[in-house]
């Protein structure tokens, strides 16, 4: 312990120690932990009255997550977010994994910059303007139906908002760039020659990628689902716009506790997402056997 | 000018492990001095003991008379030369040299004019602008050495800094750092694993093994005089005879061998009785035709290549025991091909009887 | 083996063609349709070519209350971020301890974790523990739980490329610890730090979930421009739209022309 300060205080000089203490150790306490046992203090406590705060009504309880639990719609609800989330999650994949595969080893070098640079530049762009993009582009006298009723395809117009279809295609526009770039990441680092070989010795592509690409691209696979995943599942902004109060969001029922003031509430269930991130991303590193340290964006 | 370095019992331990132990030698004011020894010996630890990167478990540092103990690396009147030399790339040539002046508040006018002379020192004309990415390995090494005269420390500190250089740019580097050393006075510690450098360098050489010093002496008694069987067998090449010791007599002795019993030096004075093995020098064995000559070995000759400057001749005795002899290409070549039966002898002047371990100076 | 080859480009040039059009076509109907004369924001039908809904952005007071407060949360929120990232890039190098691996772990979790807990966390703390109540701090304390973890991971990324023995010949050569950093680590690791910058006013700038949950009844202009997106539809967010996409266009002609600029210096 002792050679560690002498260490530390060698290579960073008194100031330097200081400084990272103090503000590393800011944040951590103060920004990252506290909060979040706090948070998880409100979930465990009824909601009460300024002055009951402290008085004997003041016991820790589970009742804010036994409500949930016999709350049929809520279960309902954050059930259909998993899903859907999933769904996201592997059409972003589906869609990313050949763009990826493309830039960080078929494209040529004086290419790849030009199409980043596409990739990223409708990132610049507010999310919420790009889903309101969306929100456009699908309402009833948006160009999408128009379209689909120009081809005669439909008679009346489509009702997107009204199921789950306009949220998951909103957030999939979203979240690609996240979804690509840690695939891309990882990809680059694979050894062209490989491949090459691979294919000299007659694998056809497809094999190539079961069984070469894909395994190497293992970490990068499972950063990539995992933050779509938290995304999907975490955010607001996209069932807001493009969802209706039929496709409730679980993110929105949190939302509305809020708006109600039952911070208790929203804060058990805000646990319950976070738990589900968690669990989420535990069981996506057991799939693909990654470690945690695998996250230099 | 330069001081001198007093280094007294000292020892280095990182948890359970002797970096160093038990070093005791006393470098000279103005001298050059090199440690060599095979990588893992311990003389790059020493180095850093020296410059003061971290203080011994044991022992003392004394530099000029005092005691370095708990001075960091900033305060000593050190400089040191890293084996890849450091130098700070986003700086040029004349930043990195007038960098130790800065840092120490030195007007700029003052350090313009000290670092011309350095860079003239060191023969960098013209190039005090330039990157020090756009330097050829020879140039950077230069900066280096400016770099850590510029504050004219007492004891310059060498980390095998002409290990990663070509062969001809060494030995040119190796006659200038012995100019430089000569004409500033500062006194020099060289660390290296090449033997041919430590010995052309050094006014002396103290080679370690495994944390140890074995051996402290100029050149020439490193070569010809060694004290321990790792300096006889790491310097220069050794024929080996191993018996054992049947006789003492003063400075030498008689040992037995399975094909002979051969006269020699005890320099470490071992007793009668004990295993050791005599170190010859290729160079100092030689053809004879007397069949009575002291120190007799008769042989067959297995191979003789012919290697420019010198002949090397491979010998074997009936008893199996390989001999390599040496033979200068002076004209005086005895007329032997393959499988000759020979006589040869050497000198118990040039024969030394060792064991393994001991460090001694002399 | 020719014509697979050629398939196989056809195949590709079309995935990318479409791939890029599902990008951006949306953002080509939001051009058109923020000069389009048309009371409900569509393509068609088309009423004649107008300005008139920049004109009306231009006049929305609250937008430019929102805009405000965007930049004043931004600016602290990189005010903040860039140095604390800076230290825990620096103790997570340099420094070897036992618990090093964990504290890396905490340290980055916040950017696994929703951005609505780090705005309902932050936003309890700092109301109910601290009586701070919600606005514009909570917004930038939430939105700097994260960002700094990000700005850690750019400044790592350099700085564990950083040689050393550099900084032990500074030392040797005199230096003190305040001499070694500002003269040669700093300089060293100055475009990570100047990406950090940029980074965090980005995402800063663009944040909407965390700031939603602990900004209180104070706006950004994500905020802003969710409230009006879910009440009023109206093209003057169009025009909104076509300012950031033109702002960013210019921004990506800039960042190109630049790296030209370089790629020429070096070459």
């Amino acid at each position: 312990m002792l050679d560690f300060w002498k260490n530390a205080l060698k290579d960073l000089g008194k100031i330097g120690v200081a400084y990272i203490i103090i503000t590393v150790g800011a944040w951590m306490v103060f920004m990252i932990l506290i909060p979040q046992l706090i948070m998880l203090d409100y979930s465990f406590k009824p909601m009460l009255a300024l002055r009951d705060i402290g008085g004997p009504k003041d016991v820790w309880t589970l009742k804010n997550y036994i409500v949930f639990f016999t709350n049929k719609l809520h279960m309902a609800i954050f059930f259909k977010t998993i899903w859907s989330s999933i769904i996201v999650t592997s059409v972003a994949l589906a869609i990313c994994y050949p763009i990826a595969f493309y830039l960080a080893k078929v494209a040529r070098s004086a290419r790849v910059g030009l199409l980043m640079l596409g990739l990223i530049i409708p990132y610049w762009i507010n999310e919420l303007l790009r889903l309101f993009a969306w929100q456009i582009i699908l309402a009833d006298s948006g160009i999408m139906n128009k379209l689909l009723m120009f081809l005669g395809i439909i008679a009346d117009p489509i009702n997107f908002r009204a199921g789950n279809e306009a949220v998951i295609l909103g957030m999939t526009y979203a979240y690609i760039l996240f979804m690509v770039f840690p695939i891309y990441n990882v990809i680059e680092s694979l050894d062209r020659n490989q491949l090459d070989a691979a294919r000299d010795l007659g694998a056809s592509w497809l094999r190539i990628h079961r069984k070469i690409v894909i395994p190497y691209a293992k970490p990068g696979i499972a950063v990539g689902c995992t933050m779509t995943f938290m995304l999907a599942a975490g955010t607001v902004a996209a069932p807001q716009l493009l969802g209706s109060p039929s496709s409730f969001w679980f993110t929105q029922v949190i939302n509305t506790n809020f708006e109600c003031a039952n911070w208790n509430q929203g804060a058990a269930y805000a646990t319950l997402l976070m738990l589900l991130c968690v669990i989420f991303m535990f069981i996506m590193l057991k799939i693909f056997k990654v470690g945690l340290k695998e996250l230099t964006q | 000018m330069g001081q001198d370095v007093e280094i007294t019992d000292v020892s280095m331990c990182f948890g359970d492990v002797y970096a160093v132990r038990g070093i005791n030698v006393h470098i000279e004011a103005g001298e050059f001095f090199s440690f060599l020894g095979p990588s893992g010996c311990g003389k790059t630890t020493l180095l850093r003991l020296v410059s003061g990167f971290m203080d011994p478990t044991k022992g003392q540092i004394k530099i000029g008379g005092k005691d370095m103990r708990g001075i960091g690396s900033n305060n000593r009147p050190t400089a040191m030369i890293f084996q890849n030399l450091a130098l700070f790339p986003l700086m040029t040539v004349t930043g990195n040299i007038g960098f130790g002046l800065e840092v120490r508040g030195v007007p700029k006018a003052e350090r313009i004019k000290k670092v011309e002379e350095l860079i003239n020192l060191v023969d960098l004309h013209g190039a005090g602008d330039r990157k020090v990415s756009e330097l050829s390995g020879g140039q950077m090494q230069r900066v280096a050495i400016a770099r850590a005269l510029a504050v004219s420390p007492a004891v310059l500190l060498l980390d095998e800094p002409l290990s990663a250089l070509d062969l001809k740019l060494r030995h040119h580097m190796r006659a200038e750092l012995r100019n430089i050393q000569r004409r500033t006075g500062v006194t020099f510690i060289y660390i290296t694993h090449d033997q041919t450098e430590a010995l052309t360098m050094s006014d002396r050489v103290g080679v370690m093994s495994i944390g140890k010093l074995e051996q402290v002496s100029t050149p020439d008694v490193i070569y010809n005089n060694p004290t321990t069987a790792f300096v006889a067998s790491f310097v220069g090449e050794s024929n080996r005879l191993q018996g054992t010791i049947s006789s003492m007599d003063g400075e030498y002795a008689i040992l037995n061998t399975s094909f002979g019993s051969f006269s020699c030096k005890n320099p470490q004075h071992l007793s009668q009785g004990e295993a050791a093995t005599i170190f010859i020098r290729p160079e100092t064995v030689f053809l004879t035709q007397e069949s009575n000559a002291p120190n007799l070995l008769t042989c067959n000759i297995q191979n003789l290549s012919f290697e420019g400057a010198y002949a090397v001749i491979t010998l074997k005795t009936e008893q199996g025991q390989l001999l390599t002899m040496r033979h200068n290409n002076d004209g005086t070549a005895p007329p032997i091909k393959v499988d000759d039966h020979v006589n040869v002898t050497f000198s118990r002047e040039n024969a030394f009887l060792l064991q393994h371990g001991g460090a001694s100076s002399a | 083996m020719k014509s697979s080859q050629s398939i196989f480009k056809i195949v590709i040039g079309a995935y990318l063609a479409l791939f890029f059009a599902y990008m951006f076509l949306p953002l080509i109907f939001m051009t058109i349709i923020a000069f389009n004369a048309n009371d409900i924001p569509q393509i068609t039908p088309w009423k004649g070519f107008t300005f008139m809904w920049f004109g009306e952005l231009a006049k929305d007071e609250q937008m430019w209350d929102a805009l405000v407060n965007s930049f004043i949360v931004a600016f602290s929120v990189v005010a903040i971020s860039v140095p604390i990232g800076l230290g825990g890039a620096l103790l997570l190098t340099r420094l070897q301890f036992k618990a090093r691996d964990l504290l890396y772990g905490v340290l980055v979790s916040p950017i696994l974790t929703p951005g609505i807990i780090l705005g309902i966390s932050t936003f309890l703390f700092w109301d109910s523990y601290m009586h701070v109540p919600g606005g514009l701090w909570t917004a930038i304390l939430g939105q700097a739980t994260f960002i700094t973890s990000y700005c850690m991971l750019l400044i790592m990324s350099r700085a564990q490329r950083f040689d050393l023995t550099q900084e032990e010949a500074a030392f040797d050569l005199g230096a003190t610890h305040r001499q070694v950093f500002w003269k040669i680590t700093l300089p060293f690791l100055r475009p990570a730090l100047l990406s950090s910058v940029a980074l965090a006013f980005m995402q800063s700038f663009d944040n909407y979930n965390t700031t939603l949950f602990a900004i209180g009844i104070e706006q950004t202009l994500p905020i802003y421009i969710g409230t009006k997106l879910r009440s009023f539809i109206s093209p003057a967010m169009n025009a909104l739209a076509v300012v950031f996409i033109a702002l960013t266009i210019i921004g990506a002609i800039t960042y190109e022309y630049k790296r030209r600029r370089e790629m020429i210096k070096k070459g």
